[in-house]
C-alpha cells in the first residue's frame, strides 16, 4: 500500500526534520511562527478598539459597517494577497519601497486578513456583556482606557477565541503569503508556501512531515491561549 | 424553510457522481505548456474530435514524471529529456514521441551589470551571472531548473557559489515576476518569455540555440506497470497530438497574438 507507506515514511521524516536540527527547517519554522505571531499581534492592537467601538458605540451605518467586518471575516487570502501584490508591484503606488517579497509584506498581508476576524469576534464578545456594566464601571470611577481593560477582562473569553481565529487563519494561508512573499528559499518560505514547493516537487513525504510540524505548531499556539482562556483566578 | 433530513442523501448522491472513467484521462503536463494556453486549445480540439475528456494536472517536469512512476497519470508531456530517459529505462514510461521545442532565453535588467548580452555563449554568460548576479532560480525541479543546474555544472560553477541566487519554488510566471522586482536575471522558456514579456522590464540578453534548446516529448505511462492506465484514451491523446492536424495548431499557436513563434512542432513528416 503506496499511500500507508507515504504516511509512515512521513513521520519518520517529520521526526527526523525537526531533531536532525536541520538549519532551513527550523529557520522555516521560526520564520512562520515571526510573521504570523506578529500579524495577530497588531491585528489585536487595531482590531480590540475597533470591535469595542462597534459593539458600544450607535452611530448610522453601524449595522451596516458590522455586515461588512463580517464579510470581510471570510475573505479569501489570495484576494488580500492579490490587493496587497498590486499596491506592492514595481509599478505600483507603493512599488519603490522595496517591501514586495519581503516578510515585512507578508506581515502585512496576514494583519489584513486576521483583522476583521479580531474585530468580529471583539465585538460580539463584547455585546455579549451586561448593556449596563460600561455605566456601573464609569459611576465607579473608571476613565475610558480602565473601562477598556476591565471590560476585556470580562469579554476575555471572547477575545481570546478572537486572539486564537486570527492566529489559526493567517498562519494556515498560503495564497498571501506565497503571492506577497514569493516563497523565496531562505528568506520568505514558511510552512504553507513549503509545502506548496515540495508538493510540487513530488515529495509528498516532505511534505506532509511538514503538514505535521505545522498542526503541531498551531495546537501548541493555540493550546497556550487556551489555558490562559480557560484560566479559573482571573 | 423547513430542515428537510430527508434531502441530505440526494445532495450527498449528487456530490458523488462522477464522470464516465473510459472517457477521460490525466495528463501529468509541464506548467510552460499549459500557462501558455497551447494545452487548453489541443485538449479542446481533442474533446470536440473524440468526446473524450483530458485533465491536465500542471505540475514541474519533475513532479510529473513522478506521477507517472506512481501511476497516478495516464500520459505525460514534459520537457526533461534526461529526467525522461532515466524513467523510461526504468520501465515507467513507454511510446515516447518528440512533440515539440522552443529554447530557453537568458533574461535580465537592460543594464545587464554582469555583462551578458556581449556573449554568445550560455555557459560563457552563466560563469558571468554567477560572479555579479542576483539570479532567480525555479527550485521547483522543473525542465527548466535542471537545465539551469546542468548549465551551472557545464560553467564549472557550484550552485551555492552563485551571487545572490534564490529560489522561487513557484512557477515560471512567479518566478519571472520575482525576477523583475528584484532586477534580476533568470532563465525563461520562449513561450512564457513571449506571453509575458509586455508586462515586465526585463530585456531578452541571449539566445543560444543550439545549448539552450527545449525539448518537449510526450509518453504513455506503463500499463504493464502501472495496470490502472487508460490506455485507449490516453494513446489516442497522444496520436492526436503528433497528427498533422495538432502539429498545425502547434506551429501557429500564438503567433499572430504575441508576435513570435512560442513552440516548433517536431512531429510534422514523421
Amino acid at each position: 500500500m503506496h499511500w500507508v507507506n507515504d504516511l509512515t515514511t512521513a513521520l519518520g521524516e517529520a521526526w527526523h526534520l525537526l531533531l536532525s536540527g536541520d538549519a532551513e527547517v527550523w529557520a522555516i519554522i521560526l520564520r512562520t511562527l515571526a510573521i504570523s505571531l506578529c500579524a495577530t499581534a497588531l491585528a489585536m492592537v487595531v482590531g480590540v478598539p475597533l470591535g469595542y467601538g462597534l459593539a458600544r458605540g450607535r452611530f448610522p451605518g453601524r449595522t451596516l459597517v458590522l455586515g461588512m467586518v463580517n464579510t470581510a471575516m471570510g475573505m479569501p487570502p489570495v484576494v488580500v494577497g492579490l490587493v496587497v501584490w498590486l499596491f506592492f508591484t514595481r509599478s505600483g503606488p507603493f512599488g519603490g519601497s522595496g517591501l514586495l517579497y519581503t516578510p515585512q509584506a507578508m506581515v502585512l498581508a496576514q494583519f489584513l486578513i486576521a483583522t476583521p476576524l479580531v474585530i468580529g469576534f471583539s465585538a460580539a464578545s463584547i455585546q455579549s456583556l451586561p448593556p449596563a456594566l460600561p455605566d456601573l464601571l464609569t459611576s465607579l470611577g473608571a476613565g475610558p482606557w480602565r473601562r477598556l481593560w476591565l471590560l476585556s477582562r470580562e469579554a476575555r473569553l471572547g477575545l481570546l477565541a478572537a486572539v486564537m481565529a486570527g492566529f489559526g487563519a493567517v498562519i494556515s494561508e498560503v495564497g498571501a503569503s506565497m503571492t506577497v512573499g514569493g516563497n523565496l528559499r531562505g528568506s520568505t518560505r514558511v510552512l504553507t508556501t513549503a509545502i506548496v514547493t515540495v508538493t510540487g516537487r513530488g515529495e509528498m513525504a516532505t511534505a506532509i512531515a511538514y503538514g505535521l510540524i505545522l498542526l503541531a505548531l498551531a495546537f501548541t499556539v493555540t493550546l497556550i491561549l487556551t489555558f490562559v482562556q480557560q484560566r479559573r483566578d482571573a | 424553510m423547513r430542515f428537510r433530513p430527508a434531502l441530505l442523501p440526494v445532495l450527498l448522491i449528487a456530490c458523488a457522481s462522477s464522470t464516465d472513467e473510459r472517457t477521460e484521462l490525466i495528463l501529468a503536463t509541464t506548467t510552460s505548456a499549459y500557462e501558455s494556453g497551447l494545452l487548453d486549445t489541443l485538449i479542446d480540439q481533442f474533446r470536440a474530435l473524440t468526446g473524450i475528456d483530458v485533465k491536465p494536472i500542471a505540475v514541474g517536469s519533475g513532479a510529473a514524471l513522478m506521477m507517472a512512476q506512481r501511476g497516478d497519470a495516464d500520459a505525460t508531456l514534459t520537457h526533461d529529456p534526461t529526467a525522461e530517459a532515466r524513467y523510461v529505462a526504468a520501465g515507467h514510461l513507454v511510446e515516447g514521441r518528440r512533440l515539440m521545442h522552443n529554447d530557453f532565453v537568458l533574461v535580465g535588467p537592460a543594464a545587464d551589470p554582469a555583462g551578458v548580452a556581449s556573449n554568445t555563449d550560455a555557459v560563457e554568460a552563466m560563469r558571468r551571472v554567477a560572479t555579479l548576479g542576483p539570479f532567480v532560480s525555479r527550485g521547483d525541479g522543473s525542465g527548466t531548473e535542471s537545465r539551469e543546474l546542468l548549465l551551472w555544472q557545464e560553467a564549472g560553477v557550484p550552485v551555492d557559489s552563485v551571487k545572490s541566487r534564490v529560489e522561487t519554488g513557484q512557477g515560471m510566471s512567479a518566478t519571472l515576476y520575482v525576477a523583475n522586482d528584484q532586477q534580476a536575471y533568470t532563465l525563461v522558456d520562449r513561450a512564457t518569455w513571449l506571453t509575458l514579456r509586455n508586462r515586465v522590464d526585463l530585456v531578452p540578453l541571449l539566445e543560444d540555440g543550439a545549448r539552450l534548446r527545449n525539448d518537449y516529448s510526450v509518453h504513455l505511462v506503463n500499463p504493464e506497470l502501472h495496470p490502472g492506465t487508460r490506455v485507449v484514451p490516453a494513446r489516442r491523446f497522444l496520436e492526436f497530438m503528433v497528427s498533422p492536424a495538432a502539429q498545425q495548431v502547434i506551429a501557429e499557436f500564438g503567433r499572430e497574438r504575441l508576435g513570435g513563434q512560442l513552440f516548433i512542432p517536431d512531429a510534422l513528416g514523421e
